[in-house]
């Protein structure tokens, strides 16, 4: 069955090929009862239809026809020709009819984000998470059909097709899902990773956290504060507390997010509380367990819910640079009964730098 | 470090403190550095054990020290053979002990492991019916003591004795029983060994176990898996949280309320219900009530069946609380399922050969780790607290003849000096001529107060001579929670930073105001929500633990009793910070981080 558009808390199993894997997994959380934000998928079939009912399949597979991939200004001509193919169609009214519809039963002019999903993207093995485009604090209908275009365009950057080209991913097999979510009023966001990434050490928990939006502690651009949770105990066993410059909060006006200078009262001051830090882990334990690997999750505080029950999953994803090595038994003989005493006593652990 | 200086300095250049001149005749030669050993002894390190021994010994009170150590040791040297360690060495310098572990010689380790396997392997496979058998002892041995009673001498041997041809008189008795207190005691140490090593042994076993698997894992993960909920050690805290919803229930809380002890049990047992209550106190106080607010070490120690005010007093507490509508009873179903889940999530993270490996390891060391803290209530508690009571009898007698002016003179003599006195006092009651005692001790004794006292204002050094490259003695890192980081600690505690570190013994993170307490006396200042900072605990400050927010202490490692009450408590605590009791003072705010093992003073 078509069906352009899929609610998160719709969103089944079978249906994880046509919505990516953002989507997927915010149907998983939002199903599993995570707090996550409202929304629905705008599926590959909305996507499909956008290639196939207007023409631009054809267009797509013309320019590629005559793209060199390793010439730098040939893929970049090639990119920018296909993005404004993608932007010179219409959607499909049939497309555009339930997107505006499932938009306006979230609410009046609800801010969402508008996020792509591609299907290939959070592959563990593929990862190229950030190489399509995330739309924040959309307001409109308008706006909205608007951007999801410009989300599938966004499958034809020269960076993006560059690594499908060096990885043997069709180009036009790659199919793209796009999220549209409610916005969250970022208090403070960031990612926490149910393994230590430094080490793969899995007892461990940890939290990257600034103040607005996550984006910026995703794209680098400040140092969040960092803290160590030991997982099975859930205490805070470290806290790195960085000077967190800037924040991208909304600006409600102009209907878009601004990067502001954090002030000097709370740059430097821990951003979460040990309350908070231990509730982010245990989403994040949550979800390594119902997802049954080391997972990778972006979350936030919304400051528009109530304090205790304002944390948010945005995200969930496995954790791919751990978890493709190979597990490395632990060092131990093992040896057990008197023999594993006698090891123990002549090399006590304490002794060991 | 290089080789002319030393990290710690030597016993041999430690003087007395001003007044404290002569304190070598308080002990007996065996327990000093003696000045012909001095190149043999400053190659040792010696480290001093303040956790067990934090003030200075009056001469009686070496015995502790003495059967103690030497009873530990016994086991590993000449019982189990434990393969690379055999017992502690101990001296006593200006009044506080030294330890210094002695290994067994790298070519002599193998040698031993067939016969530790054997001898303790016996310990292991018969666990239950040994350390039943054990119960007997000890208890039997408590019996014994109790029935120990010092007589004054009369004035002429009993008729009846004359006619029965007896031929004997009253200090046969005197003598024969203050001798055998003393062996009592000393089997009584000896028991006490018998399966304490065997457990750390285990408990170490699994706790390399742990630290192989995950390398990051905190210690106190390790113990929560381990750890007993309903150990003996804290039955007398549950009896008193028992008293106290049983006062509320049966409604004589109010009786309860004022005056000492004995004025108000005579108020509740003038009241409806009343007599059932006090018949429940009493059924508590056999054997409950052994218990003492010190660690057993010291004659001075006071337990709570001779103190009732004491348990009187942590009662009020409870029955306020229960007033209050609060639950002061611990969780307990909900701390073994705590346990489990610790457990069964690492499992979880481990590879399946791991897995039965931890199974293994996991289930010994439950098995023998109860003993751990239970051996505490039945030695330290109980048989030290019947065998302080008899000695403190036998001492007033003494002082009722006229031998010392004070009760607790007796505690100025050593052990052996005693036996003189009982000879002395049988001497001349059968001479019909004047006991020379009076003549000598009165003044001996006020000598000896004055060193001890005079020892007292200098602490001790935290260790002497230089420590080894690292620290391998797997009894030293257990008991005593000395590893090569900790001694660390002890030479950065010197800095003026409000800033201090320790073991992590028990999780969690709090701020909160300080109160310092050196003794247990002052524990009754503590306030609601303030943070217990104290050179050491002992496990019948469990009572205050409901009051507090976190524990801080001078000394103990990840077993000292601090640790164990606080997790048991889950109470955040930081032990072995070396300094923490001197460097903050009542009313600071301080910061405890259970997690990290850092303490802060914040203002």
């Amino acid at each position: 069955m078509t069906s352009f558009t899929l609610s998160f808390d719709r969103i089944g199993t079978k249906d994880h090929a046509r919505v990516g894997g953002k989507c997927a997994s915010l149907g998983e959380m939002t199903q599993a009862g995570v707090a996550a934000p409202t929304g629905f998928a705008v599926t590959t079939d909305a996507y499909l239809a956008m290639l196939d009912e207007t023409g631009l399949r054809g267009e797509i597979e013309t320019q590629l026809a005559s793209t060199t991939f390793d010439d730098v200004v040939s893929l970049e001509r090639s990119a920018q020709a296909i993005q404004i193919r993608f932007r010179s169609h219409k959607m499909p009214p049939e497309v555009e009819a339930a997107l505006r519809a499932d938009y306006n039963a979230m609410g009046d002019d609800l801010p969402v984000a508008v996020r792509s999903s591609a299907t290939a993207e959070d592959l563990p093995d593929a990862s190229f998470a950030g190489q399509q485009d995330t739309y924040l604090w959309v307001v409109g209908a308008d706006a909205v059909v608007e951007h999801v275009r410009d989300c599938w365009a966004s499958l034809f950057t020269a960076r993006a097709m560059k690594y499908r080209h060096d990885n043997n991913l069709g180009q036009i097999d790659v199919l793209m899902s796009v999220a549209v979510q409610k916005m969250v009023n970022a208090q403070t966001a960031g990612v926490a990773m149910t393994l230590d990434p430094l080490t793969g050490d899995r007892t461990r928990i940890v939290i990257d956290a600034s103040y607005g939006l996550g984006e910026l502690v995703v794209s680098g651009i400040v140092t969040p504060d960092n803290y160590t949770v030991e997982k099975v105990l859930m205490e805070v066993i470290d806290r790195k507390i960085s000077d967190k410059h800037v924040e991208l909060v909304p600006d409600v006006i102009a209907a878009t997010t601004v990067e502001r200078e954090v002030g000097a009262d709370r740059r430097q001051a821990q951003c979460l509380t040990d309350a908070q830090i231990i509730a982010v882990a245990q989403l994040a334990k949550a979800l390594e367990r119902q997802n049954k690997c080391p997972q990778d999750v972006e979350w936030a505080f919304d400051a528009d819910m109530p304090e205790g029950e304002n944390l948010v999953a945005l995200q969930s994803r496995p954790e791919t640079v751990w978890s493709q090595k190979p597990v490395e038994p632990a060092k131990t003989s093992f040896s057990t009964g008197m023999m594993g005493m006698v090891g123990a006593l002549n090399n006590p652990v304490g002794s060991k730098k | 470090m290089d080789a002319t200086t030393s990290m710690f300095p030597s016993a041999y250049d430690l003087k007395a403190p001003a007044g404290a001149e002569g304190w070598e005749d308080l002990y007996p030669y065996y327990l000093k550095f003696q000045p012909a050993l001095r190149e043999k002894e400053d190659q040792k390190f010696w480290f001093c054990d303040s956790q067990h021994w934090p003030n200075p010994f009056k001469p009686f009170d070496t015995l502790t020290v003495e059967f103690a150590v030497k009873c530990l040791g016994q086991y590993n040297t000449r019982h189990y053979l434990v393969p690379p360690a055999n017992g502690v060495d101990y001296r006593i310098h200006n009044g506080y002990v030294y330890m210094s572990p002695i290994g067994v010689p790298p070519e002599k380790i193998e040698a031993r492991i067939p016969q530790f396997m054997e001898r303790a392997g016996h310990y292991f496979q018969n666990w239950p019916t040994l350390l039943e058998n054990w119960h007997k002892k000890v208890k039997a041995n408590i019996d014994e003591m109790e029935a120990i009673e010092f007589e004054k001498l009369p004035d002429v041997v009993p008729m009846a004795w004359v006619k029965d041809g007896v031929g004997l008189d009253n200090t046969t008795a005197l003598t024969e029983n203050y001798d055998r207190m003393i062996q009592l005691i000393y089997r009584t140490w000896q028991y006490h060994f018998e399966f304490l090593n065997l457990g750390y042994a285990a408990y170490l076993d699994f706790f390399g176990f742990m630290k192989e698997q995950f390398p990051t894992i905190p210690d106190q993960a390790i113990a929560k898996m381990v750890q007993g909920h309903d150990s003996d050690l804290f039955r007398p805290d549950d009896e008193l949280k028992k008293l106290a919803r049983l006062a509320v229930e049966l409604g004589v809380a109010g009786a309860l309320k004022k005056g000492s002890a004995e004025e108000a049990l005579a108020a509740v047992n003038a009241v409806e219900n009343g007599k059932k209550w006090v018949a429940a106190w009493e059924a508590a106080k056999d054997p409950w009530f052994n218990y003492t607010t010190g660690n057993g070490f010291y004659s001075t120690d006071k337990y709570w069946n001779e103190n009732l005010d004491i348990p009187m007093g942590y009662l009020r507490d409870y029955v306020a609380r229960v007033q209050a509508g609060e639950t002061i009873e611990r969780p307990m179903e909900a701390l073994h399922a705590e346990r489990d889940r610790i457990a069964s999530e690492y499992q979880e993270m481990m590879s399946p050969e791991a897995a039965e490996a931890f199974q293994g390891k996991l289930g010994l060391a439950r098995t023998v780790y109860p003993y751990v803290e239970d051996h505490n209530f039945y030695i330290e508690h109980w048989s030290m607290g019947v065998f302080w009571k008899k000695m403190r009898a036998l001492s007033k007698l003494l002082h009722e003849e006229g031998f010392w002016p004070t009760e607790d003179g007796m505690f100025y003599l050593d052990r052996n000096e005693v036996r003189d006195v009982i000879f002395d006092y049988g001497n001349a009651w059968a001479t019909g001529g004047d006991w020379a005692g009076p003549a000598y001790w009165p003044e001996e004794i006020a000598r000896r107060k004055g060193i001890i006292d005079a020892l007292a204002t200098q602490a001790p050094q935290p260790a002497l001579n230089n420590p080894p490259e690292v620290i391998t003695e797997p009894f030293t890192i257990m008991l005593w929670g000395i590893t090569s980081d900790s001694i660390k600690n002890w030479i950065g505690s010197d800095d003026d930073s409000g800033d201090m570190a320790g073991m992590a013994a028990s999780p969690g993170a709090v701020e909160g105001i300080a109160r310092v307490i050196r003794s247990p006396e002052h524990l009754n200042e503590i306030q609601q929500g303030e943070i217990l900072v104290a050179p050491v605990t002992a496990p019948s400050w469990a009572p205050v633990f409901g009051k507090i927010q976190a524990t801080v202490t001078d000394i103990g490692g990840m077993m000292s009793h601090a640790a164990i009450v606080c997790r048991e408590y889950g109470l955040p605590a930081v032990t072995g910070t070396g300094s923490a009791s001197s460097k903050i003072k009542s009313g600071d705010r301080i910061r405890v981080d259970g997690n990290t093992g850092k303490v802060t003073i914040l203002s």
